[in-house]
């Protein structure tokens, strides 16, 4: 009987959330490692049951802890993620320099055909690999070894290494996407990398189309067309048809480009979600309406998504790593909020139900498609 | 709960016990999200051999309970992190050196260590 889990990390633990295929019914099981942020909860494309979550504190620092079970118990593994050889320095919101110092692990990337091999992306932005089940993490140092990297800065929510795309039919291709920095490219493995920000356009820095310092939000691929990639940036709905060697906007009849999350539909490679939000100063929807808005043109042409969705007085966020899609022959869309609701549609978007209401704020989802 | 770590580490400091590599027990109190990290209940008691010292207490913490390491110290650059505190005999250790004498009291077992977590946050 096939059946999905969606996996939840808020800012105070993590949950797992199950349906059956008709994803009518769900339960929740959770909170996993409650009290502490859990930036990121994802499974093993090659090994459903194989999950990892990035757990951290302020106050604590960093864990990361694996799942070999489908979330039911899980084990700390490795937690030292050491910058490689001398760190250097990047740009400080003031404009000084400031020694590369890890934070926390954003964004957790296991290899599509390997359970053992995952990828971190960390703040202050660093790209990490453990080949061993997360025992053991090392930085692919080319990244952040990049003649450009002096010159990174911060955006609002720290230097963060927040989205790792790997491309399927090209082992070696893999991209990054940094705030404030941009995206990069790899065609080798992750040993060296270039800026791949061409056709980018950002008003909020000196130069608007400057080969680096793009607030990219989140890349989206989809998995049958890895040339194709879909961006929302801080402003602006962006597509690239050349595997990010350029880019053109998609922004199209949106109410508003700005946003966080970008996903695409599991079936159907040229139709995409985002969730706009007002503005870079009012993090919450248009209107107090939160609406999913969907295209089925690949860009340019949006629909909004609204039923079952507050429609008055909502004033949550959808943030860039909190929405998701399954693989089931109708696509289930899911995204957290904020406010700590979870919305499911089992299809593709036209109706949303609430599949838990009151978690913490949800700072990412995930979905995996079981047997 | 006793402990069975043994850290050896250089002594800065004489006295009888650590001229003679006296081994003590101390007593280390953890914050509620350390105890469930290391499955364990809020006092641990951690042998340490030579002069007790913040560092000698902390290896020894984290030799008997490996997942403590990086939560209580940066891993990059071995220092407590900024939002952990330690307490005994009613005053803020936080700022001595790793390598001080701990006060007798937690030498002697008589007092606990206490690892506490700043109240900051929400």
């Amino acid at each position: 009987m096939t059946a999905v889990r969606v996996l939840v990390g808020t800012h105070k633990g993590a949950f797992v959330l199950t349906s059956d295929g008709k994803r009518e019914h769900w339960e929740i099981n959770g909170p996993y490692f409650g009290g502490w942020d859990v930036y990121h909860v994802t499974g093993s494309p090659a090994d459903p049951d194989r999950l990892y979550a990035s757990q951290s504190t302020g106050w604590f620092g960093q864990l990361i802890q694996r799942s070999d079970d489908g979330g039911r118990s899980w084990q700390p593994v490795g937690n030292e993620f050491a910058y490689d050889g001398e760190a250097g320095t990047h740009l400080w919101y003031d404009g000084t320099p400031r020694p590369w110092t890890f934070t926390r692990v954003w964004h957790l990337e296991p290899s599509p055909a390997d359970p053992d091999t995952v990828y971190a992306g960390a703040e202050d932005a660093a790209l990490f690999r453990s080949a061993d089940g997360g025992k053991t993490w090392q930085e692919l140092p080319g990244l952040r070894g990049h003649e450009t990297a002096p010159s990174w800065a911060p955006g609002a929510g720290g230097m963060c290494l927040h989205t790792i795309v790997l491309d399927p039919a090209n082992p070696g291709r893999m991209f990054a996407a940094i705030s404030a920095a941009g995206v990069f490219r790899s065609d080798d493995g992750g040993t060296t990398w270039r800026p791949a920000n061409r056709g980018l356009r950002s008003e909020g820095i000196p130069d608007p189309d400057a080969e680096v310092g793009h607030c990219v939000h989140r890349i989206a691929m989809h998995p049958s067309r890895p040339d194709v990639l879909f961006m929302q940036k801080h402003w602006d709905v962006m597509r690239s048809d050349d595997a990010g060697e350029s880019w053109q906007e998609v922004s199209g009849d949106l109410p508003t480009d700005f946003g966080f999350p970008v996903a695409v539909h599991s079936r159907e490679p040229e139709t995409v979600y985002v969730v706009p939000i007002t503005s870079d100063s009012l993090h919450y929807p248009p209107d107090g309406r939160l609406r999913v808005y969907r295209s089925r043109t690949g860009g340019h042409e949006w629909e909004p998504l609204t039923s079952g969705l507050p429609q008055s007085n909502c004033y949550v966020n959808v943030l860039r790593d909190a929405m998701a899609t399954d693989s089931l022959d109708e696509c289930g869309v899911y995204f957290g909020t904020t406010g700590g609701q979870v919305y499911a549609s089992a299809d593709a978007g036209d109706h949303w139900e609430t599949i838990a209401a009151n978690l913490p704020a949800v700072l990412s989802v995930e979905a995996q498609t079981l047997p | 709960m006793t402990g069975d770590s043994t850290v050896t580490g250089d002594s800065t400091v004489t006295g009888d016990r650590a001229a003679s590599g006296a081994s003590a027990i101390i007593r280390v109190v953890l914050p509620a999200h350390l105890r469930t990290l290391a499955e364990t209940g809020s006092e641990v008691e951690l042998t340490v051999t030579g002069q007790a010292t913040q560092r000698l207490v902390l290896d020894a913490l984290e030799a008997r309970y490996p997942v403590l390491r990086g939560t209580i110290r940066d891993h990059a650059t071995g220092r407590r992190r900024a939002f952990i505190r330690f307490y005994a005999c009613e005053q803020d250790l936080s700022n001595e050196l790793p390598d001080s004498p701990l006060p007798g009291a937690v030498a002697s077992g008589a007092e606990p260590f206490l690892i506490v977590g700043a109240m900051a946050g929400g």
